[in-house]
């Protein structure tokens, strides 16, 4: 019950933010936490490190972005088929890489990851190294005009909050009680009877799905898709950001969300700009070595020890 | 018609074996650091830039020429290795292995950041040492000698590699301390000190490979990265039980890499990764992989 008071809070909260900050900015901050709490379902708790979810951001993103400009549908339909092509990529990949385990399903996917990137590098449609510029943002349901910053960023707190609702559903639900009993002991999950690589499958591709489906949103609100959404740079930042909020934590990767792009936005202004990919190195290293459990799991473990 | 042909083909085949002996280095670092610490090193590739840059900057400031720096740059660099294994990668052994390939992840991002803000994001330039200079002609091609000694260097640092490990009493402990180790520390080997020198060597041997890499891809921040993802698909590929194994796969696919850009240039980029799916769906341990 106390769940339910506090996301009530916190959605009153992304109700009124637009008032005291820059829509675009918040409209970021939602996208890639909805993007990490996607890659956080495979690794909280299917226990599954891919490295290679940009592609799925990346996919959603370009599929947005080329019907936008070519196909006359609108934006909610675009972000569907965004969505869907992620999935289907997902499957593929999911379909790969559960062949293998741990270390090398993280080598896996970032392999498949690079070969997609490497053919919308070469792909005609995608514009190369200069990306889909100018998508527009079109009219939701052909009614709503979603060019006004402040109608576009509740459009993706609905998103958002859609997307988040469907981990949170998928985690609580019993399918999610057999990817964490998967997480924890393999062997134990395949002996009571359960496909396993059959459960990692489905997880991959929800996952997949809701990355595409953030990208889908991203394109809409930069009016852009670009080959930084691909690459492997944007699949360790997801890593880190999920990291960071604390892994296997309904609510961490959104913090964690939040904490990167602030400070990414805050580093690219000034000086300091040159030295994002190191600091972002060094919050890595520190993370691993003495922060593994992340914001939130440290707060957890405050309130535990102190209030119990 | 058919000449030039062949003279493009073999063209590719060199510069295929070449991309390939530096795959077989890399990954054959990979596998040993794996064989005995059981993570992947996902520094490698920025350690390999390392290598080249130290190489080319020991020549611009202390006059240490190619053939000195092929001695102290894999020293330097595995020192490296040896300080990132003792004080950062030791600490969290214990805890599962998927955070020390982060920790590794984090501290390519700092050793690449680092070198692009000191160097910006474009290539500098290696001189091809002096006694290399030069070529010979072959019937069907011509072969500069500075290739020619990449590959014949490689392979004889890999086979001595590997027939260090596999026929010397240092290399019956690697390989003892890869099946048991809590059994051969019982019999009173000082198996922290070999595991933090194995790291050491498995990275030196990235150093190695970037002092070759100097004279002929430009040295820039980012040729590390780049060859770590296809090295990665290529240990994939080869599956990392056996030593001898990583380095056939590396040379093989470089082959296979140079055949493409000869018959289907586009494909070039791809096709180590096309492969590799292939690999997954028939055998999916990988080609010298134990077992799934």
């Amino acid at each position: 019950m106390n769940n339910w008071k506090l996301n009530l809070f916190l959605l009153v909260l992304a109700l009124a933010a637009p008032m005291a900050l820059y829509p675009v900015f918040l409209a970021k901050v939602l996208c890639f936490a909805l993007f990490a709490c996607a890659f956080n379902l495979l690794l909280g708790f299917a226990g599954l490190l891919s490295f290679g979810h940009a592609a799925f951001l990346g996919t959603g993103g370009y599929v947005t972005g080329y019907l936008m400009m070519n196909s006359g549908l609108t934006p909610e339909l675009a972000i569907l088929a965004g969505t869907i092509s992620g999935g289907l990529l997902g499957a593929i990949f999911g379909k790969l890489a559960v062949k293998r385990e741990g270390i090398y399903f993280a080598m896996v996917t970032l392999a498949l990851a690079q070969l997609v990137f490497f053919i919308y590098l070469q792909a005609p449609f995608t514009n190369g190294e200069d990306g889909m510029q100018g998508v527009p943002r079109g009219e939701l349901f052909g009614l709503i005009d979603l060019s006004d910053n402040f109608v576009m960023y509740y459009f993706v707190l609905a998103i958002f909050v859609l997307g988040y609702w469907i981990i949170n559903r998928t985690v609580h639900s019993p399918f999610g009680q057999i990817l964490k009993a998967i997480r924890e002991n393999e062997d134990r999950a395949v002996s009571l009877g359960y496909n396993v690589d059959q459960y990692k499958l489905i997880a991959f591709i929800i996952s997949a799905a809701l990355a595409a489906l953030a990208g889908s949103t991203k394109t809409l609100v930069f009016e852009l898709a670009s080959l930084t959404d691909v690459h492997w740079h944007m699949s360790g930042e997801v890593i880190l950001m999920t990291l960071v909020g604390g892994v296997g934590t309904i609510f961490g990767p959104v913090l964690g969300a939040g904490f990167i792009i602030t400070m990414q936005n805050y580093l690219s202004g000034g000086e300091m700009g040159n030295y994002i990919h190191i600091i972002m190195g060094a919050v890595f290293v520190v993370c691993v070595l003495s922060f593994r459990s992340g914001i939130v799991g440290q707060f957890m473990k405050f309130k535990r020890d102190n209030f119990n | 018609m058919f000449d030039i042909n062949l003279f493009a083909l073999f063209g590719q085949l060199l510069v295929g074996l070449i991309n390939g002996s530096f795959y077989a280095l890399l990954s054959l670092g990979l596998a040993i650091i794996f064989g005995l610490l059981k993570i992947i090193n996902f520094a490698q590739g920025a350690l390999y830039m390392l290598g080249a840059f130290v190489a080319l900057l020991a020549l611009k400031y202390m006059g240490i020429n190619y053939w000195a720096a092929l001695i102290v740059v894999p020293l330097t660099v595995g020192l490296v290795g040896v300080l990132m294994e003792r004080f950062l990668i030791r600490p969290i052994a214990n805890e599962d292995h998927l955070y020390s390939l982060l920790l590794t992840f984090g501290l390519a991002l700092i050793i690449q950041g680092t070198f692009t803000h000191m160097f910006g994001s474009s290539g500098l330039s290696y001189a091809i040492p002096e006694a290399l200079k030069g070529g010979m002609k072959l019937p069907f091609m011509y072969l500069p000698n500075y290739r020619a000694w990449i590959i014949i260097s490689s392979v004889v640092v890999c086979f001595s590699t590997w027939w260090m490990i596999e026929k010397t009493k240092l290399g019956a402990y690697l390989r003892a301390g890869t099946e048991n180790p809590q059994l051969m520390q019982a019999f009173g080997i000082n198996v922290p000190l070999i595991v933090t020198l194995t790291f050491g060597f498995g990275v030196a041997l990235a150093g190695f490979a970037g002092v070759m890499a100097a004279p002929v891809y430009s040295v820039s921040p980012d040729m590390g990265s780049n060859i770590l993802i296809v090295v990665f698909a290529i240990v994939v590929i080869g599956g990392m039980g056996s030593i001898g194994g990583a380095i056939i796969t590396g040379l093989g696919m470089g082959v296979v890499e140079g055949l493409t850009k000869y018959f289907y240039p586009e494909a070039s980029t791809t096709v180590i990764f096309l492969v590799m799916v292939i690999v997954l769906l028939i055998k999916p341990a990988g080609l010298f992989g134990k077992e799934a």
